[in-house]
């Protein structure tokens, strides 16, 4: 029952991104058009609400569920894998018009064409991890 | 009596959520997170199903124990479900629309994409199965999701963990991946989206 916390998590992302259209292709065409403001607002808001949400995390020492103090983990500061492997994913992003997690969420909505995206996305992940050691990080 | 509030409560939900409630609900996804112990990344399922699904004996990328992400394939689940009930139970007095643009719908339109304003579905009727049959179909699903699955995993993550929880958390490595996002997203948007259809 414990682990029952996180599929509501999840069901409140559903309902964020469908409700906001962020699941939308047309959406993703729209932001990368840069002919709306709705898509930035919605990572804008939800960056400026994280940071404000880490400061104060930090500030005061949270603990966590199990009394553990929350620490966020450093990102590797190497930087060609994020350019490049950020560049791959971002024209992956454009074509399918969504992102991970809205993947999910048309699949629960109904357009089981992302079965496809879903098992193409497992298939680059896999094709990675093959060629890991060979790419440049 | 319960009927009517749970009405008004159903009337209120399935309004079209502006961008200044989408975006602290997802910080509060990610805080909801981090209080749990663990940190918002979607894309790393993939590599979880890849390993449940048997890498994990063929190479040492997957050799990770996939019942450690449990927690993130259940999130994964709860957005399955959560698309289910929010197009199901609570789509807003026009349906299934995205409120684009005229701008975007006009842009649109100039590619040979038909679309008329306020009447712009959710999901394009090119992303579906019979889209699928045709290789511009094939290129924006299948190829689209081949390059989110490597794209993802070769920068360490996607739009929650790098958008979202990485630049909540000043990470410069996490603006350089959301850069990366950005050049390619433009670059297909402007260079091969115009000449697919």
């Amino acid at each position: 029952m414990r682990m029952s916390r996180y599929i509501f998590v999840g069901i409140l992302l559903g309902f964020i991104l469908y409700k906001s259209e962020a699941v939308s292709w047309f959406r993703i065409y729209e932001m990368f058009r840069f002919q709306s403001f709705h898509m930035f607002g919605i990572i804008g808001s939800a960056i400026v609400s994280g940071i404000i949400i880490v400061y104060l995390i930090k500030r005061k020492h949270m603990k966590n569920v199990e009394g553990k103090e929350i620490t966020i983990k450093d990102k590797a500061k190497t930087y060609p894998r994020y350019l490049i492997g950020g560049f791959i994913f971002g024209m992956g992003w454009a074509l399918a018009g969504a992102c991970p997690a809205p993947m999910f969420i048309l699949l629960g909505a109904g357009n089981t064409v992302f079965i496809v995206y879903l098992i193409a996305a497992m298939t680059g992940t896999f094709i990675y991890g093959k060629l890991r050691k060979r790419l440049p990080h | 009596m319960i009927e009517t509030y749970f009405n008004q409560f159903r009337d209120f939900v399935a309004q079209p959520w502006p961008w200044y409630v989408a975006g602290p609900l997802l910080a509060l996804v990610m805080f909801v997170l981090l209080y749990f112990g663990h940190e918002f990344g979607i894309s790393e399922n993939f590599r979880l199903m890849c390993a449940a699904d048997g890498a994990d004996n063929m190479n040492e990328f997957f050799k990770i124990d996939w019942r450690s992400g449990e927690w993130n394939l259940l999130v994964a689940l709860g957005a399955v479900f959560g698309g289910y009930l929010a197009s199901h139970y609570f789509l807003g007095p026009q349906g299934d629309v995205a409120h684009i643009s005229d701008a975007t719908v006009n842009s649109l339109n100039a590619i040979n994409i038909g679309v008329k304003a306020n009447e712009v579905p959710l999901i394009p009727e090119f992303i579906s199965w019979k889209g699928l049959l045709t290789w511009q179909g094939l290129l924006m699903i299948g190829g689209g999701g081949l390059m989110v699955g490597f794209g993802a995993r070769y920068a360490g993550g996607c739009t929650s963990g790098h958008a979202i929880s990485g630049l909540s958390a000043l990470q410069l490595p996490s603006l350089v991946a959301v850069i990366g996002f950005f050049m390619g997203g433009l670059l297909i948007t402007y260079l091969v989206i115009p000449y697919l259809f």
